[in-house]
């Protein structure tokens, strides 16, 4: 089993983002995912940065993937996208169709991001003969779900042409708009949002009138309102998961990544926080626990 | 410019036809159809009897078939195409790469339209669903604004699709998971969103009380209107802040910018509402019919007439339309 860190899905200041990856060159992750996401306005990392940034990580033995954007509107965002495809050193991450289709131009292989809906085998199979090497799960599949797509994969003797990787914690990417909503919970419009998501490193949480904290508000993305946490279904990985998943924290994401290595080589159950979630995995509502 | 109208039952079909749609789009009554609600949509009698109503007039039939296949159980999606092409649909309305996979391989004359579904927003995107699947036309997302719309039919010469009228989804449809994550069922799992058989209503101290799998969704005092609790359009808190975190309940009417779809080369205006009654289909497809007959007799002068604006408001979500994300203050 290898460990990752998937990209930062928040908006920090450049040095917050510096010491994050100080740390992480020294942390027990295997693989780290790099890149903005979520807004193409989000410009403390320009990409020669976030590049050079990729060289610094890739000392450490680490393997270095680079993340693109989800979703792509402007023209501008696709030929900095185009630039991505093309930088000669690192694969992509792709979480949007377009970025495939651009790997596959310039024969970069590719990771198959969480965003992209890839929902069955003969998905995948198209995807491999693209060039993909690894799918990252979408986060409504189950791991029975997951397991018979594999099932069927391994049926075409194609189970070891690709990775799997699925996310473990962190709140969860579940829709992207044209709209900002961290904006409009400021009263500002996208265009006259100031950057404004960079008062929340962790992006304002949206709570019922009964107050239940039903979603995370992060630039034009819905996250999950509770923080999935799959720390007791670790065991249920062996044989079907290659990699798991974390997602970069404000806080505590290096011992939270250390506690996930121990929790897999020795597993013990531990009770979920409140507001910690691990529907999707038991295929059940994503926000209820199993 | 097509004016493609939505029918979940033979009578919805019939009005369409009446009151003007060049097109009409249909789907399934099974999990292939993103469209999936209790006692809508056509069986394989009922979509013979569709197919023969729509070709006997000479307009067209689209068929959607617009969700993502599960393991084990790719077999109905790949009757559902087969039966389309069988009964001489003129497009098929694809999203998951597995159906245009099989679709464009087996049928390669096919017309193939790729879904709203799939979320193609860029030309990138575009490109890779031509190049791979044969796709001749796009649904674009309602996320793009009508700068964007501009900019990709400039970039693309293969045809656009826009969602012209209906329920407004402001998330990029396919990409939204909300509805999983609070029901354990969404758009692309089981083919509906916030589906009805989560939805209850209490009267409470605070007021009715709209709750979908047991989450507050709204609550309304006595003198406000109730809409369906469709989990994006609910009231929810920001700190101290109660407001539409995500969206207020509202239809999308582009009615106003007709013109501009004109020149931007847009192939098709589609009206949603596959789930909404004939006399609703009748309705939107008789004023949208006037509306866009009466900007090629005049497209110099053409004005949204404030009585069409009036009667399609009446039946909108809310009471209220939007020109949604085409708009840029919108976002």
């Amino acid at each position: 089993m290898k460990f990752s860190l998937g990209a930062n899905q928040y908006y920090w200041p450049k040095q917050k983002t510096a010491d994050f990856y100080q740390q992480a060159a020294q942390s027990n992750a295997d693989i780290i995912y790099l890149g903005e996401t979520v807004c193409s306005k989000r410009r403390e990392l320009r990409q020669p940065q976030w590049l050079e940034l990729a060289r610094e990580l890739a000392k450490s033995n680490k393997q270095v993937v680079l993340s693109t954007m989800a979703l792509l509107e402007a023209p501008s965002e696709v030929s900095l996208l185009k630039k991505y495809c093309d930088n000669g050193e690192f694969i992509i991450e792709a979480n949007d169709v377009g970025a495939i289709e651009l790997c596959h131009q310039n024969k970069v292989e590719f990771v198959c991001g969480q965003a992209i809906n890839a929902y069955n085998s003969p998905a995948l199979k198209s995807l491999l003969k693209l060039g993909m090497q690894r799918w990252v799960t979408p986060v409504e599949l189950s791991k029975d779900l997951i397991s018979a797509i594999l099932t069927e994969m391994d049926g075409f003797n194609l189970r070891d042409k690709f990775e799997v990787e699925t996310q473990a914690y962190g709140h969860l990417p579940l829709a992207y708009s044209a709209r900002c909503f961290t904006a409009r919970s400021e009263n500002r419009s996208k265009d006259d949002c100031e950057l404004c998501c960079i008062k929340y490193p962790s992006g304002r949480t949206a709570d019922s009138q009964d107050d239940k904290q039903l979603f995370v508000l992060n630039g034009i993305q819905t996250m999950s309102g509770y923080c999935y946490d799959l720390r007791n279904d670790l065991a249920s990985m062996k044989g079907l998961i290659d990699i798991i998943r974390i997602s970069p924290q404000a806080e505590e994401t290096f011992s939270i990544l250390n506690s996930f290595i121990e929790q897999y080589q020795q597993p013990t159950f531990k009770k979920l926080a409140d507001n910690h979630s691990n529907g999707y995995w038991h295929q059940i509502a994503g926000m209820l626990s199993a | 410019m097509e004016l493609l109208c939505p029918a979940g039952s033979l009578p919805a079909v019939k009005a369409a036809l009446e009151h003007g749609a060049d097109a009409i789009f249909i789907g399934m009554n099974n999990e292939t159809n993103a469209r999936h609600f209790t006692g809508l949509n056509f069986n394989d009698k009922r979509i013979q009897q569709a197919a023969n109503l729509i070709q006997q007039q000479n307009k067209d039939l689209h068929i959607a078939i617009n969700t993502f296949a599960k393991p084990g159980e790719f077999a109905a999606w790949q009757y559902a195409v087969d039966k389309a092409v069988d009964i001489g649909a003129k497009a098929l309305i694809i999203a998951d790469m597995a159906v245009l996979d099989y679709a464009s391989e087996k049928y390669p004359d096919a017309e193939i339209h790729l879904s709203v579904q799939a979320s193609a927003t860029n030309k990138a995107a575009i490109d890779f669903y031509r190049n791979n699947f044969n796709v001749s036309r796009v649904v674009l997302p309602r996320v793009l604004s009508l700068q964007q719309v501009k900019q990709l039919s400039r970039q693309t010469d293969i045809e656009l699709e826009v969602f012209a009228f209906g329920s407004l989804c402001i998330m990029a449809e396919g990409r939204c998971y909300l509805s999983s994550y609070l029901t354990g069922e969404s758009p692309n799992t089981v083919g509906a969103c916030s589906p009805a058989k989560f939805v209850e209503w209490e009267q409470t101290e605070q007021g009715l009380e709209s709750r979908l799998n047991n989450i507050v969704i709204d609550r309304y005092k006595d003198d406000e209107n109730a809409g369906y609790p469709t989990l994006c359009k609910g009231k929810f808190k920001v700190d101290d802040n109660l407001y539409h975190a995500l969206e207020e309940p509202t239809s999308l009417n582009t009615i106003d910018i007709i013109p501009e779809l004109a020149k931007a080369n847009i192939a098709s205006v589609k009206i949603e509402g596959r789930q909404r009654s004939p006399a609703y289909v009748a309705t939107v497809t008789r004023l949208w019919r006037k509306a866009i007959d009466s900007y090629y007799q005049d497209p110099e002068n053409f004005r949204a007439d404030p009585a069409w604006m009036r009667e399609l408001g009446n039946i909108s979500e809310g009471s209220q339309t939007t020109l949604g994300a085409y708009h840029r203050d919108w976002q």
